[in-house]
C-alpha cells in the first residue's frame, strides 16, 4: 500500500489523510460525549432551575446535532457535489412550519377552549 | 484546509475505490433524500408528542414512567455504535488488499451495540407497560408509543440490514455493491443517532427536568 496521494485528485477524497480521518471521527465522538454527559448530570442532580435546564438541554441538543452532521455524516458548509446541506435546511424549514405550527395552533386552541 | 468536493453524505471512499466512489454519488444522494423525508416523519411525531404532553387523562405522566439511567446507557451505546460504524468504513477505505477481517470485526461490534440498544429499549417499554402506561391509556401515551418504538424499529431494521451486508461480505468479498451498501447503511446509522438525540432531549430529558 503506497502513501495516500488522493488529495489533489479530482476523484479524490475530501477527508484528508487516513490519520486526519480517524482523528475526525474521534473528535466527533469526544464532542458528542461532551455534549451528552453534563446534560444528563444536570438533570439527574438538578443543578439548575427547570427553565434553565430546558434551555441547556435545547442548546446541547442543537450542538450535538451539528456535531453528528459534521463529523459522522460529513456535511460541510461548502464543497458538496450535491445539495445535501440545502436538503437539511429545507427539511428544517418544513419541520419548523409544520411542527412549530402544530404546537402553536394546538396550544392556542387549548387555551381558548379553557384547557389546563 | 482542503477544498475538495464531497460527493455524498458520509465518508467518501475516494479514488482508491474508483468504481464504488463513482456509483456512490447518485445512490447515497437518493438515500439522503429518503432520510430527509424520514426526518419529517419523526419531527411531526415529536410535535404531536409535545401537543399531547398535558393530555394524561388521569394516567401516568413522564415523571411516573421514565427513568434517566437506562436512557443514559442507551444514549452512550448508540453514540459508541456510531464511532464503531465509522471505524468499519475507515477500515474498508484504507484496509490493505481488500481484507475483510477488520471490516467484519467492526461491523460485528456495531451490530452488538445496536442489538443491545434495542434490547434495553424493549425492556424500558415493557417496564412502562407494567406501570400502567399502555398506548390506549391517554393521548400522551399514544403519542409516546407512536414516537419512541418507531425509532427502535428503525434501529432493528438497520441491524437486520447490517447482518445482510455482513453476509454478503462473507460470501462475495468487498465488491462494489457491498461498498455502496455500506455507505448507505452508514448514512442511516448516523441519522438514527440524530433522531435519538432529538427524542432524548424532548421526551426524556425534557420530561424529567
Amino acid at each position: 500500500m503506497t502513501a495516500p496521494v488522493e488529495t489533489e485528485d479530482e476523484t479524490g477524497t475530501p477527508d484528508g489523510t487516513p490519520q486526519q480521518e480517524l482523528r475526525s471521527y474521534l473528535w466527533g465522538y469526544g464532542l458528542s460525549l461532551l455534549l451528552t454527559l453534563p446534560v444528563f448530570g444536570a438533570v439527574a442532580w438538578e443543578w439548575l432551575s427547570q427553565t434553565a435546564l430546558w434551555w441547556a438541554i435545547g442548546a446541547a441538543a442543537l450542538g450535538q446535532i451539528a456535531v453528528q452532521f459534521r463529523f459522522f455524516l460529513h456535511i460541510r458548509l461548502k464543497g458538496q457535489a450535491k445539495e445535501d446541506l440545502q436538503l437539511i435546511l429545507f427539511t428544517a424549514l418544513i419541520l419548523g412550519m409544520m411542527g412549530g405550527g402544530t404546537i402553536w395552533i394546538l396550544h392556542n386552541l387549548d387555551s381558548r377552549m379553557g384547557g389546563p | 484546509m482542503n477544498t475538495e468536493t464531497g460527493r455524498h453524505p458520509g465518508l467518501n471512499l475516494g479514488s482508491g475505490h474508483a468504481d464504488a466512489h463513482g456509483e456512490a454519488e447518485a445512490l447515497v444522494f437518493g438515500f439522503w433524500v429518503f432520510m430527509m423525508s424520514d426526518l419529517v416523519t419523526f419531527g411531526l411525531l415529536l410535535a404531536t408528542y409535545v401537543t399531547m404532553l398535558d393530555n394524561l387523562a388521569g394516567g401516568p405522566g413522564p415523571k411516573d414512567l421514565f427513568e434517566l439511567k437506562p436512557v443514559f446507557i442507551e444514549t452512550l451505546v448508540l453514540l459508541t455504535s456510531s464511532l464503531t460504524y465509522g471505524m468499519a468504513v475507515l477500515s474498508l477505505k484504507h484496509g490493505p488488499g481488500h481484507r475483510v477481517g477488520p471490516v467484519l470485526a467492526w461491523l460485528g461490534l456495531t451490530l452488538m451495540l445496536g442489538l443491545a440498544f434495542v434490547a434495553m429499549e424493549a425492556k424500558d417499554l415493557h417496564a412502562i407497560l407494567g406501570k400502567g402506561g399502555a398506548p390506549q391509556r391517554s393521548g400522551f401515551l399514544s403519542a409516546y408509543w407512536a414516537l419512541v418504538p418507531l425509532h427502535a424499529l428503525h434501529v432493528t431494521a438497520a441491524a437486520i440490514w447490517l447482518m445482510a451486508i455482513a453476509a454478503q461480505i462473507w460470501r462475495f468479498g468487498l465488491d462494489t455493491s457491498v461498498k455502496t451498501a455500506l455507505l448507505r447503511l452508514g448514512v442511516l446509522w448516523h441519522f438514527l443517532d440524530v433522531v435519538w438525540i432529538a427524542i432524548v432531549s424532548v421526551v426524556f430529558l425534557g420530561g424529567l427536568a
